[in-house]
């Protein structure tokens, strides 16, 4: 135990007299949040939209008031002429264009029926599906609006209510994800630097020649790097509930055994990469192309696992990131106990265990 | 008691059908300064690993400090202290750090390292320098720190492997006076080194080539019976035969 204490103590210096190093472990959870949270977002607002208003009579007039008032549309460089259209997408200043023919008001008042034209730019396919939706439900609602006096036979109202997340705000799918993603750098990519730097700088072998069992020098090295994490879980919930409005819904604590949990997978992780690499080069390739990378893709938190074939869904099983994404989203979003997400945290537990097990193994049979 | 620090039979290491180390054996007495010479990749450094623990051997025996080195790996290396040819402190630990470090992992009493760490920065003449990060340190100087840190126990033996590489003539020498000094106190001093002049100053010395010890003696016998003027003469006499090279 005495022995512990001192390794503990050592880690600490090599941590706190690397500053900068410090400084990135603390600050990247910050920034991948503010990152994710203003700048990566596939939220559309604001987009840039031009109506060629070619009928202006009071219904049209009304139609484009409603569309300025949204805070999804911003309307941008008026024009009457639809040649104009081409030229404005050309140059990538409007997203969509909406086209009211001129014939438009007579219409609708004369045989209530009319016709409007949405055109978008659709080099990005997800952004132009969401604006023409965006639209057609404006559109839609303005309808109803003017049918209000003298309602129309049959109608069918669809209530539709988004569960968990009623304003669609993209924070509530990356907050999981950055969590899941910061601690997998902190934990697996800093312990296996750390583990294999002391066998380049020839000090693996100082102590594998002293009476300390090499359990503890690897755990010793872990325990420093489970506090900077537990420190960065507070900073992201904290950030990700006042900065970003995402709430708790769910146990505080449940989500912190969770999250610990999921450090010590990582740990493991980091642990076991040390074990079998030599140098840091090695160990900080294996990290982040073997680690980080299918974290990324196949966590679900960028991409969603339920498109992908199947053979990439099997793959998807063995990362432990998934599992915990899927957890804290039960646990933080949907509010989830734990009755609801023991099988998930059956996983993690299991890949922990497999992972010590293999990162103590493979690290006793360098000794002999 | 056995008399002997360590005794070696046949010792041998295979690493995948290469024979790194090929049945050597010798006797190492208590308190000797013991020069273990061999060209690169004679095998010496294997041999050294073998003897610390850090290596399993593939035959033969060996008894360290009176300990199996097959069994009785844990007791062998509470008795042994360990100075690699890295350098093997930590630059970003204090002088006193890294002395308090390494005496915490050999279990030694907190106030016995404090009464202790105080008594080598006086003797190493660093007091001044105690809270001084070690990368701030001369070569030199941080050689003599890893020694004082490998001897720090008090152990029945000390491993040293290449200690002096790169260090200049100067604190080559005092070095070599700590080393004496750790020998007068019946410390066993197991060296490996490049430096011929350094072979002169061991009580005995072996040279192995390809694996195999081809010479055990003391330096003077040595010089006598290849009728060389130096060790340096005698080396290159016996190394030229080897067959490998790293």
């Amino acid at each position: 135990m005495k022995q512990f204490y001192h390794f503990i103590i050592k880690e600490f210096y090599h941590i706190f007299r690397d500053r900068k190093t410090l400084l990135i472990l603390l600050g990247m959870p910050m920034a991948q949040i503010v990152i994710f949270g203003f700048a990566l977002s596939n939220e559309v607002k604001n987009a840039h939209i031009t109506i060629v208003n070619q009928s202006n009579g009071a219904a049209s007039m009304k139609l484009v008031q409603k569309i300025e008032s949204s805070k999804y549309f911003e309307t941008y460089n008026q024009t009457t002429q639809t040649s104009d259209i081409e030229k404005m997408f050309r140059k990538g200043t409007i997203k969509v264009a909406l086209v009211i023919p001129p014939d438009f008001d007579k219409t609708i008042l004369a045989q209530n029926s009319s016709r409007l034209q949405i055109i978008s730019d659709a080099t990005d396919p997800n952004v132009a599906t969401t604006l023409t939706a965006y639209l057609s439900i404006i559109v839609a609602d303005f309808q109803k609006e003017l049918n209000q006096p003298n309602s129309i036979p049959y109608t069918i109202n669809v209530e539709t209510r988004m569960m968990y997340n009623p304003q669609l705000k993209g924070a509530y799918n990356f907050v999981p994800g950055v969590m899941a993603m910061v601690l997998l750098l902190v934990c697996t990519l800093m312990t296996s630097l750390t583990v294999v730097r002391e066998k380049e700088l020839g000090n693996m072998e100082i102590l594998l020649a002293s009476p300390v069992n090499p359990l503890i020098i690897i755990l010793a090295k872990a325990v420093p790097y489970l506090l900077l994490s537990i420190i960065n879980i507070i900073t992201i919930l904290l950030l990700s509930y006042f900065v970003l409005e995402v709430p708790i819904n769910g146990s505080l604590a449940l989500l912190f055994a969770v999250s610990i949990l999921f450090i010590l997978v990582s740990l493991a992780l980091g642990l076991l990469i040390s074990s079998v690499t030599d140098t840091q080069k090695a160990a900080m390739f294996i990290s982040l192309i073997v680690m980080l990378l299918p974290t990324v893709m196949f966590s679900g938190f960028i991409f969603p696992i339920e498109n992908m074939p199947l053979p990439l869904r099997v793959i998807s099983n063995i990362i432990p990131a998934k599992w915990y994404f899927i957890i804290v989203k039960s646990v933080m979003i949907k509010g989830l106990g734990f009755s609801l997400i023991w099988k998930e945290v059956l996983i993690l537990t299991g890949m922990m265990l497999f992972f010590f097990t293999m990162a103590i193994k493979k690290f006793k049979i360098r000794l002999s | 008691m056995n008399s002997k620090a360590i005794i070696v039979e046949n010792l041998t290491k295979i690493f995948n059908g290469f024979t790194a180390v090929d049945g050597i054996s010798f006797e190492v007495e208590k308190g000797e300064i013991f020069g273990f010479l061999g060209a690169n990749g004679a095998g010496k450094t294997t041999a050294m690993k073998m003897l610390c623990g850090l290596s399993m051997p593939t035959s033969g025996s060996a008894m360290v400090a009176g300990f199996d080195v097959y069994k009785e790996n844990e007791s062998i290396k509470k008795n042994i202290g360990y100075m690699s040819q890295k350098f093997s402190l930590y630059e970003d630990l204090t002088i006193k750090e890294n002395i308090r470090f390494y005496a915490g992992i050999y279990g030694i009493r907190p106030e016995l390292i404090t009464s202790k760490t105080t008594l080598l920065l006086e003797q190493l003449t660093l007091e001044k320098e105690a809270n001084l990060l070690v990368k701030q340190l001369p070569l030199g100087w941080k050689q003599k720190l890893a020694f004082s840190v490998a001897i720090f126990h008090d152990p029945q033996i000390v491993f040293l492997d290449e200690p002096t590489g790169g260090v200049d003539p100067i604190t080559r020498r005092d070095f070599w006076n700590m080393i004496y000094d750790a020998a007068a106190k019946g410390i066993t001093v197991f060296v490996t080194t490049h430096y011929m002049d350094e072979a002169e100053y061991c009580d005995r010395v072996s040279i192995m080539v390809d694996g195999q010890i081809d010479a055990l003696d003391t330096p003077g016998n040595l010089k006598s019976s290849f009728q060389a003027g130096s060790m340096d003469e005698v080396f290159l006499q016996i190394a030229r035969k080897a067959k490998r090279s790293e």
